[in-house]
């Protein structure tokens, strides 16, 4: 079983924000970067079917697109037990499909049993990238999954698409697939200091971005959201602020 | 390409909520709306989307009973073909997160999701929604001369009420064998108490750090009077059941006090409880998105002030 993971750096912002001169994004120095952390339980369930397998019949690929940046988050997948990463160069933020695109060249030749996707990234929250890229290689797919069980052997996988409310639906889906996977659906493991040594070793390989299309989207402008009146303050004395949270609760409840 | 099309979401023969909230939503723009119900039998549900300001209701006779991703694929694409939609509105919900990206991506569409406000300008869609953890908002450009996917934000809009007076049509669509298949529901398992009954919840998120500290929050709870709720992360590190959880993959409540601690306020979260009577939040960082729904709010560390509490009761 060969098992794809798509994964991402992602920007953070801290508490200060700056944009860049034509206000399209985030100036790059106020982000800190972290591989997002649903691709993290995404990892971690690849490596998890990798290990019910004996070493010979298994294989976990993690593949990204962005800057010299993004090989961290590989890195610390080849640190986590994936065997290989692959990097597709691109600068900058794109959006969901022109990434799908960049990621479908890659993982088509790989020709994988099983892709695994993170839900969706902490910065861009389109929940879209996956099922996109399930799309341009046809693959079945089923989006936020929170138990995965699979038969080898009938080439067949149940899981649990977790609905609103926590309403679970069962759902069986023919292999190969893509799976955008839900935090929740495991603990991940952290990696140790001697893999994470090991994995600077390693190498990735890095491949060029094949010709795309037009976007899903192009952004126009980027702003810090005005907060309406806002939450009144109740200072930063903790004392005081318990008092006055003891008030608040007081006078609600009465 | 002419008007909005609004693709209705319906689970166990019941018209899910989001669907009346698109109906709203969909009267942003001032283009005839038609509504698409996709299922084995439309009849039942088409009824049930003749609301306010829908102008065509479309029962599209697809698949089984219940949702599957193919199916709603194949029937969405027969629907865009056939109509050619300026802008097709969908929830931003886990069933269209599973098909609407795929028709996006197949059929060269513009799209994109978690969208709580949007407008036509110059002939183009434009869509507003967040990034960086709801830090900033943005405009996004759809290209032009493609129908536009537009997935909403739910609790965004209001609900539209029933009317009556739609046109019907219907469309008969041949989808393929579904390839991912419903098998059966499993309900979300019932706890040990019914966070949605309580008057006052102390609801706690990431910052409080460490497993070692939900005991001292449930002793909390106890000595204040209510009842202690946490956000995902909580849940997702097993630290405690699904059961107590407020979002929209957990419990939706509106107590009359929710007072939140270390919950920095996803999107997922926040329409889970934004409806709260009185909502008091504390957390050390200034940005943090709950700070935007909260009544009350303290930057202060959440540790000195539970502290606090916990001599003042």
């Amino acid at each position: 079983m060969k098992v794809v993971v798509c994964v991402k750096q992602v920007a953070v912002l801290g508490d200060e924000v700056e944009f860049t001169d034509d206000e399209t994004d985030v100036d790059p120095d106020y982000v800190e970067r972290a591989l997002n952390e649903w691709d993290v339980t995404a990892v971690e369930e690849a490596l998890r079917v990798k290990e019910s397998l004996s070493e010979s019949e298994s294989e976990v690929v993690a593949v990204s697109v962005g800057d010299d940046e993004a090989e961290e988050a590989l890195r610390r997948c080849l640190a986590m037990g994936a065997d290989r990463a692959i990097r597709l160069e691109s600068a900058g933020v794109a959006d969901p499909l022109t990434v799908a695109r960049a990621l479908a060249s890659v993982v088509a030749k790989e020709n994988p049993d099983l892709v695994l996707c993170g839900v969706q990234s902490s910065d861009s929250v389109q929940a879209a990238t996956g099922v996109m890229l399930a799309e341009l290689l046809d693959l079945a797919r089923v989006a936020v999954v929170i138990k995965l069980e699979y038969d080898v052997a009938s080439r067949r996988a149940s899981v649990h698409r977790e609905l609103e409310g926590g309403l679970l639906d069962v759902v069986e889906v023919d292999l190969p697939a893509l799976l955008t996977i839900q935090t929740g659906i495991n603990e991940p493991r952290y990696a140790t200091l001697r893999a994470i040594k090991q994995a600077r070793e390693k190498e990735i390989e890095v491949v060029g971005l094949p010709a795309g299309g037009p976007g899903a989207y192009r952004v126009r402008r980027m702003y810090v959201p005005e907060r309406g009146a806002g939450a009144e303050l109740l200072g930063d004395d903790a004392v005081a602020v318990a008092v006055r949270i003891a008030e608040l609760v007081k006078g609600r409840l009465s | 390409m002419s008007g909005t099309l609004v693709v209705a979401e319906h689970l166990n023969g019941r018209l899910r909520d989001v669907t009346r909230e698109l109906v709203t939503a969909a009267q942003e723009l001032p283009r005839p709306v038609s509504v698409a119900v996709i299922a084995a039998d439309p009849t039942a549900l088409a009824d049930l989307v003749d609301l306010e300001g829908v102008d065509e209701v479309v029962a599209v006779s697809a698949g089984g009973d219940e949702f599957e991703n193919d199916v709603y694929q194949d029937a969405l694409e027969a629907l865009i073909g056939e109509r050619q939609p300026e802008v097709v509105v969908l929830g931003f919900t886990v069933n269209s997160m599973g098909y609407a990206p795929a028709v996006a991506a197949k059929l060269g569409l513009g799209f994109a999701s978690d969208v709580f406000g949007f407008s036509i300008e110059a002939g183009r869609v434009v869509a507003r929604r967040a990034f960086y953890g709801a830090k900033v908002h943005a405009e996004v450009e759809l290209p032009a001369g493609v129908p536009a996917v537009l997935l909403l934000r739910p609790t965004v809009w209001a609900p539209a009420e029933a009317a009556g007076g739609a046109t019907r049509s219907d469309l008969a669509v041949t989808t393929r064998a579904p390839r991912a298949r419903h098998v059966r529901f499993v309900e979300a398992p019932v706890g040990d108490v019914d966070i949605t009954a309580a008057d006052f919840l102390l609801s706690i998120g990431r910052g409080i750090g460490d497993k070692e500290n939900i005991e001292r929050f449930l002793r909390l709870a106890e000595k204040m009077g209510a009842t202690l709720s946490v956000s995902r992360p909580i849940v997702d590190s097993g630290w405690m059941p699904s059961a107590r959880q407020v979002g929209q993959s957990g419990k939706t409540v509106k107590p009359k006090v929710y007072l939140a601690f270390g919950i920095s306020g996803a999107v997922q979260h926040l329409a889970g409880m934004k409806a709260s009577g009185t909502i008091i939040a504390v957390n050390t960082d200034p940005e943090a998105a709950i700070f935007g729904v909260a009544h009350y709010g303290a930057v202060v560390d959440l540790f000195d002030v539970a502290d606090e509490l916990e001599k003042l009761y």
